[in-house]
């Protein structure tokens, strides 16, 4: 899968190759001795095939005033090299850097390709419902308000509202997922998923450009624009590096023959080496390589970074702040306990669902729906709201009371004395307490989960913050096993307490807060780093935060910490292994115990490692979750 | 004003960044960014001065990748 350009110079290189290994005998059999110039002007053949567009740029680049340019430098070793008579040399070296350089473009667009290919969420088309007849548009063209229609095996092309049909979606392009979502008239939807079983009939609710998948291709488009630092280190160290051998390399030309006295093309011979790797190009690739590969890889778990800087940083997180509604816990009202007295559990189940059952409020709709059975209204005798303290009603010719504190004390009824952690709806029978329901806020099913696998990563602190009441807090945190929990906060507490945490914590680690983006704003502004959950359908947490996650899975933070260090160590070892690999073929090449082809060749090796080796941050098998069945 | 513009044949991670570091010096330009991996350079710079600021970046870059192409 190359391009043209690609595919002329892996022609050039076979052909100058196969010219190469042909004249490669010749030259060690010293057959050509005999006629001086034969040798050269067969070895300049496939010199010329190989390299004549290096020579070419090498002297336009000059004329321009580029110097220092990885042209000029490769064309002054090889031309040096044929000065001295190593003719094999100088058309080996040639060749081995054009290997390298063809390499490092297919790699790179490659890289380019699979990305795009994972983000190929775009939808082609929309088939918009005008009077009783469906054309296809662009679905640029689609108004808010139009109604469109996906059919099975079609991708969603804009974020709307189902009007009719029912059917299961394919979210894994956003979200990771496998697991289909099923969705029916009412539901939202959003672009970029697939329509799996049933015709689908949709109000647009946005525009293509304000929809979702626009959104996260703009994202991750955008995400290597913000340079990660070891990327400038990188690019700044590339820029007095280049200048700084070729500097050593005159030097070590000059220098050594005046003080030791030894003939000059020994030495030049030598600096020739130095010239040969005087360009960190692999380097400098393969740091931005890394960071698009592990931003790719995370867009493929569900996961938006929203710039390599960010990835970067995520990799040394030593704490996690969570805020608790919407984000550990679903911000829902379900009964979570039932402590009867005197009564069994089903019987006030029943009478609360019974007593609550014309009330709209939802506390009623939470107890209505853990009863789930269909109430008998005839049972019902008599309602009496009384405002700000419960309801009272006869029940099977007995007088129920379901309600607050306050209702038991008007009707002088004693009840439990715990405070429990959560809302309370207590009940009483014909004046005796009956016991109380216990409606809280739902846990998520990942949470736990979510907390274990950031322990088992290294994270050392986990902390909450929540403006819900001290028993509420302590107990989700408890359940959570989380290691600091701060309750009853007001938002500006919650930033103090932020501010806090931030000066605590060194200087070098950074610190992560999650929350549902809503009004959490402030404080993921001020952490290091802002995870936003809940990407599917919020605008807000996609524009507070630096980090997206599309569904609302707690989990999926520690999954983005572990690419995030995948990318991180991949980077390091590129950079450490390659500059390792230099110094020594400097220093041996100062010394004499490197050639010059000897030098390329460990150069463009390198280079081709650390690109293989940065396309690796693509890879997150590892952290998807495995294949789900319905 | 700022704008995107998309590159062509943009090879060289090297010379990105020195085509990056070139541009940011010249007169009237507040911003740019370059980016290898996505082919393509964030131009800002003030609305009246804002096509001669391009046309000095396009020879500029030009300078260190003859090849390169501006794309709308």
């Amino acid at each position: 899968m190359m391009s043209k350009k690609e595919k002329r110079l892996l022609r050039r290189i076979l052909v100058a190759g196969g010219f190469f290994a042909i004249l490669l005998p010749i030259h060690h059999l010293e057959m050509a001795r005999g006629l001086p110039g034969l040798e050269l002007l067969l070895f300049l053949i496939p010199y010329a095939i190989i390299g004549w567009d290096i020579l070419w740029k090498a002297a336009r680049n000059i004329s321009r005033g580029q110097v220092f340019d990885e042209n000029f430098l490769m064309s002054i070793a090889t031309i040096g090299a044929f000065f001295l008579g190593e003719y094999a040399e100088g058309v080996a070296v040639m060749l081995f850097y054009q290997v390298g350089e063809l390499f490092q473009s297919y790699a790179v667009s490659k890289s380019r390709r699979s990305i795009a290919d994972l983000m190929d969420i775009r939808p082609d088309y929309a088939n918009v419902m005008g009077e009783g007849v469906l054309v296809q548009v662009d679905p640029e063209e689609v108004a808010v308000g139009d109604t469109i229609v996906v059919k099975p095996g079609e991708r969603i092309p804009l974020d709307g509202v189902i009007t009719e049909g029912y059917s299961t979606l394919d979210t894994s392009a956003l979200t990771g997922e496998s697991a289909p979502r099923d969705v029916e008239v009412g539901q939202d939807v959003i672009s970029g998923c697939i329509n799996q079983t049933g015709v689908l009939t949709i109000e647009v609710r946005k525009e293509f450009g304000q929809s979702t998948v626009a959104k996260v291709l703009e994202l991750v488009e955008n995400a290597s624009d913000k340079k990660s630092r070891s990327e400038n280190f990188i690019t700044r160290f590339a820029r007095y590096y280049t200048p700084a051998v070729v500097y050593a390399a005159i030097a070590l030309s000059v220098i050594p023959p005046l003080v030791t006295g030894q003939p000059f093309f020994l030495w030049v011979e030598r600096a020739l080496t130095f010239l040969v790797i005087s360009c960190p190009c692999a380097l400098v690739i393969s740091v931005p390589l890394s960071f698009f590969g592990g931003i790719g890889g995370a867009s493929k778990c569900g996961v938006l970074v929203k710039g390599s800087n960010y990835l970067e940083l995520l990799a040394g997180t030593a704490t996690v702040v969570f805020d608790k509604t919407g984000t550990l816990t679903k911000g829902n009202f379900v009964v979570s306990e039932i402590h009867p007295q005197g009564i069994s559990q089903e019987q006030l189940l029943e009478l609360a669902a019974y007593t609550e059952h014309f009330s709209s409020h939802p506390i009623a709709a939470s107890i209505q729906t853990a009863y789930g059975k269909a109430v008998d209204t005839e049972r019902i005798k008599e309602i009496e709201e009384i405002a700000g303290h419960g309801i009272r009603a006869i029940i099977d010719d007995r007088e129920v009371l379901a309600g607050n504190a306050k209702l038991m004390r008007l009707k002088g009824i004693s009840c439990s004395d715990d405070t429990p952690a959560g809302t309370v709806v207590y009940l009483a029978v014909d004046g005796a307490y009956g016991g109380y329901i216990l409606i809280s806020d739902e846990i998520k099913a990942d949470a736990p989960n979510a907390i274990q696998a950031l322990k088992k990563i290294g994270i050392r602190q986990t902390v909450m913050l929540t403006g819900d009441a001290d028993a509420v807090g302590q107990k989700v945190a408890f359940r959570l096993k989380l290691d600091k929990v701060y309750t009853e906060l007001l938002p500006a507490g919650k930033v103090e307490r932020l501010e806090e945490l931030m000066a605590e914590k060194s200087e070098k680690k950074t610190l992560v807060f999650v929350g549902d983006g809503i009004n959490d704003a402030p404080v993921l502004a001020r952490a290091d780093i802002g995870i936003a959950m809940g990407g599917l359908g919020s605008d807000a947490a996609i524009e507070a935060a630096d980090i997206v996650i599309m569904t609302d899975e707690p989990s999926k933070i520690a999954t983005v910490i572990q690419i995030s260090k995948k990318t991180l160590g991949i980077v390091w070892q590129n950079i450490i292994f390659a500059l390792a690999v230099k110094a020594a073929v400097l220093i041996l090449g100062a010394l004499g115990h490197a050639n010059m082809w000897g030098a390329v060749f460990a150069d463009v090796g390198v280079s081709v490692i650390a690109i293989l080796n940065a396309i690796r941050a693509l890879n997150v098998n590892a952290f998807l979750p495995a294949k789900q069945n319905r | 004003m700022r704008k995107i513009i998309k590159l062509q044949d943009l090879d060289c991670a090297n010379c990105a960044a020195k085509i990056e570091s070139a541009i940011a010096k010249l007169d009237g330009v507040i911003d740019v960014k370059v980016n290898f991996m996505g082919q393509k350079m964030t131009l800002e710079a003030s609305d009246e001065e804002f096509d001669d600021v391009l046309t000095q970046a396009q020879k500029a870059a030009r300078k260190i990748e003859s090849d390169l192409v501006f794309l709308g």
